[in-house]
């Protein structure tokens, strides 16, 4: 499979170079800089550009702006003086949607966010506003997590992927980022600006040899000691390159160029070109897990109900035994799906089809049911969430696919089991259409009397690997 | 001025007045857009409790330092007469679509910001129209006084514990709070101070499907607890200065909000107190803490 992304650039977030290129002779090589990526960007036949922006930090998971057509003023928090940025961009909202929807299916928290008025922040709209001038290439913009560690941070870049490659999807991917982030904590003259410390200065320039040697893999590798050395602490950690990277593969031997590199009142800001084209070079050391899925802790919520009010959600109190997956030729088993109830794998390969056990809702390790169990240990029935139960079937079927080296585009039919058609079709068949159903399997939905633990529903899948 | 004394302004009342978008938005007002079907009554009824005691207290203005109008470079004052637009949390922006509309005493903004100038600090006047007011000091505004019928003073958070350390912070933020005080008392108005921000400040990663489902709601673990329960004892008790004292370890550990220099700015206004604050609500925000306290100033210094 070819990789989707035409060009990458890193460029820097603060308003200089849009707002006053003119004031200092560094803004205005940035600016030119700026200028010179926005005329490749035109040329390279992207359908997208996808943002990365560090000054829009997020908690609850990753937010994905959905709106069409954005339209604000922004004015900066320091640099309120510089001037103010009006705005009008044009937002793939489809594409945003359908990210949000496959990185639910890789384990993530994320949203979407369209509402008007919403504060997009500076590092995208000196990006867009510079870039992509006329809006002729639809934009997704993306947050930063600032609780988001490695793996949750290229696992968003692989669901990213998934929707360009079921898209058929050509994109630009930038991260709107500074370098070192020591800002001078004086007002200066836009003349006297400069690298606030010689040490920031030999890192960044370090960096950007990286940079400009392709090797994009060894600085998203190199993340957390550039974030030690250059980045004043707690304010935005050096992540973006985990996200970079991924979305290229993490390659090492790309063909990169730094277009500029300069002072923003004691910042590093670079603007920097990669191109896939392979430059030849040897190939990376790498030594961090290539994750898939993420299992990291994310439901802060679900785990403490489980220890509390919810104990009978957990099925290994009243329900079947649990078993270990069966081992043999061809099985499939993993550690991130729910234990099995009989004697079988969780799936198992024959040619390049790879067939899975029904799958339930059931969450790895705890067994408690997303959306609650149907009924209790004694066999009353308790009001449950259909909607969740499908969304958690759905991440445990992509977990297993990932084991497997297949994946949720590569499914090829769909067998459900609901225990109660009437109450729950609606439910299942609007997260079906948000997850699976996007990938277009065949479909088969069945009504059945029980399952055989307290679960609403079931899925049985066939997929190529 | 010879035969005419002005009279000599003063501090009526200081208080930490946390911001959490989510209070405004249980309570469903009419400038918010989401609707909501309640929720942390505790804290919104701490702040009933506050309102109804600052309507007994004459005042003039409300000055207020908000952690989320983040300044790198220096603090900065809101410096036109005049705000109004819509405010969109950028982090929980299903709850918070708000249509703001206040007015900024710019005459004492302009006069803590020579004083901060005189004393050394790196200061600048926000006088570009198209700003838009921070969902903090709206919140916060709103909280205290949901009319909007006070002029405000609006104080950017310096992010200098980022660059330096809470030590450095606290140095700066006692002047900041002593210059603040000064401008106060010269300007011969009556102000209430307002710290707009929480106290342990570690959220939940995951947000319930109905925000304002209480059965979620709790503190992220027992040693924030234990940290949000001793900063409060020291208040109820009038040990101000203790508080200052530990800034560093309660910042680091319960990861506090009080990071961006509010509280120990208050507590500089109001001259590190002595006297018992009163804690009108504490309760938890997407498992952050949040404590509404007032310090009575107009009973316990002369005024
Ligand atoms: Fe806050």
């Amino acid at each position: 499979m070819t990789n989707p992304i035409l060009a990458s650039y890193v460029v820097p977030v603060h308003p200089h170079p849009l707002l006053v290129p003119e004031q200092n002779e560094g803004w205005q090589r940035l600016r030119d800089a700026f200028d010179e990526a926005r005329d490749h960007i035109k040329e390279c036949g992207a359908d997208l550009i996808i943002i990365y922006s560090t000054t829009w930090p997020s908690i609850i998971g990753h937010q994905i702006q959905a709106d069409p057509n954005p339209t604000w003023t922004l004015v900066d928090q320091d640099f309120h003086d510089l001037g103010s940025m009006d705005y009008s961009f044009r937002i793939d909202a489809e594409f945003a949607e359908a990210w949000n929807q496959a990185n639910h299916a890789r384990g993530l928290q994320s949203r979407t966010v369209a509402y008007n008025g919403f504060p997009i922040d500076v590092g995208s709209v000196v990006a867009l506003k510079l870039l992509n001038p006329d809006n002729a290439i639809p934009a997704v913009i993306v947050s930063s997590n600032v609780y988001a560690n490695r793996a949750e941070t290229t696992v968003l870049a692989k669901s990213c992927l998934d929707v360009l490659q079921s898209t058929g999807k050509k994109a630009v991917a930038v991260t709107a980022m500074s370098m070192s982030n020591r800002m001078f904590t004086e007002f200066i003259e836009a003349s006297d600006d400069k690298i606030h410390s010689l040490k920031d200065d030999e890192w960044n320039r370090k960096v950007l040899e990286f940079l400009e040697e392709g090797r994009l893999e060894d600085v998203a590798q190199l993340s957390r000691t550039i974030h030690q050395q250059i980045r004043v602490q707690k304010v935005v950690t050096f992540k973006p390159m985990w996200w970079l990277s991924a979305m290229n593969d993490n390659r090492n031997d790309l063909t990169g160029r730094v277009l500029a590199y300069e002072a923003l009142h004691g910042a590093g800001g670079a603007v920097v070109h990669l191109d896939p084209t392979s430059n030849g070079m040897g190939d990376k050391e790498y030594d961090e897990d290539d994750v898939e899925v993420y299992h990291g802790e994310r439901n802060v919520l679900d785990a403490e109900s489980v220890d509390e009010s919810q104990a009978s959600d957990s099925v290994n109190e009243h329900g079947p035994a649990l078993w270990e997956p069966a081992e043999g030729k061809d099985a499939v088993n993993t550690d991130s799906a729910p234990k099995p109830v009989g004697l079988y794998p969780h799936a198992r390969r024959v040619g390049d089809l790879l067939y899975l056990s029904g799958v339930g809702p059931r969450q790895p390790g705890t067994n408690a049911i997303p959306g609650g169990a149907i009924r209790d240990g004694d066999g009353n029935p308790l009001e449950y969430d259909i909607k969740a139960q499908t969304r958690a079937v759905v991440e445990n079927i992509a977990r297993i696919l990932e084991e497997a080296g297949s994946s949720m585009e590569k499914v090829v039919d769909v067998t459900s089991f609901l225990v109660d058609m009437d109450r729950d079709f609606a439910g299942y068949n609007e997260v079906w259409a948000e997850t699976l159903g996007h990938y277009g399997p065949t479909r088969t939905t069945l009504a059945i009397r029980a399952l055989p633990t307290p679960i609403a529903v079931e899925m049985k899948v066939i997929a190529k690997i | 001025m010879i035969g005419r004394t002005m009279a000599k302004g003063s501090i009526v009342a200081g208080c930490l007045a946390p911001h959490p978008p989510h209070l405004v938005y249980a309570e469903n007002p009419p400038q918010n857009e989401p609707t909501s079907e309640g929720g942390w009554e505790q804290l919104r009824w701490g702040y009933e409790r506050l309102r109804e005691s600052l309507s007994k207290i004459d005042h003039d203005v409300l000055v207020i330092l908000s952690p989320h109008w983040q300044t790198y470079v220096g603090t900065h004052f809101l410096g036109l007469p005049h705000f109004e637009g819509l405010s969109v949390d950028p982090i929980f922006p299903n709850l918070f679509r708000y249509s703001y509309d206040l007015n900024i005493d710019v005459e004492l903004s302009k006069a803590i910001h020579d004083k901060a100038a005189d004393a050394g600090l790196a200061v600048k006047m926000m006088e570009n129209p198209d700003f838009r007011v921070d969902y903090g000091t709206i919140t916060t505004g709103h909280m205290v006084n949901p009319a909007f019928d006070k002029p405000l003073v609006v104080i950017s958070s310096n992010r200098s514990r980022h660059y330096y350390s809470v030590e450095v912070m606290q140095e700066m933020m006692m002047e900041l709070g002593r210059v603040t005080r000064d401008a106060i008392l010269e300007s011969g108005k009556k102000a209430v101070v307002l710290a707009s921000n929480s106290l342990s400040h570690r959220h939940f990663t995951t947000e319930s499907d109905v925000p304002e489902d209480m059965s979620k709601e709790h503190i992220t673990s027992h040693a924030m607890h234990l940290w949000d329960m001793r900063i409060i004892e020291y208040m109820r008790t009038g040990q101000a200065q203790r508080i200052i004292d530990e800034m560093p370890e309660f910042t680091e550990q319960a990861i506090a909000e009080s990071d961006g220099g509010g509280l120990t700015w208050l507590l500089s206004t109001l001259t590190v107190p002595s006297y018992p604050a009163i804690l009108h609500g504490y309760g938890t925000i997407i498992g952050t803490g949040n404590a509404i306290v007032e310090w009575p100033c107009y009973a316990h210094e002369e005024v």
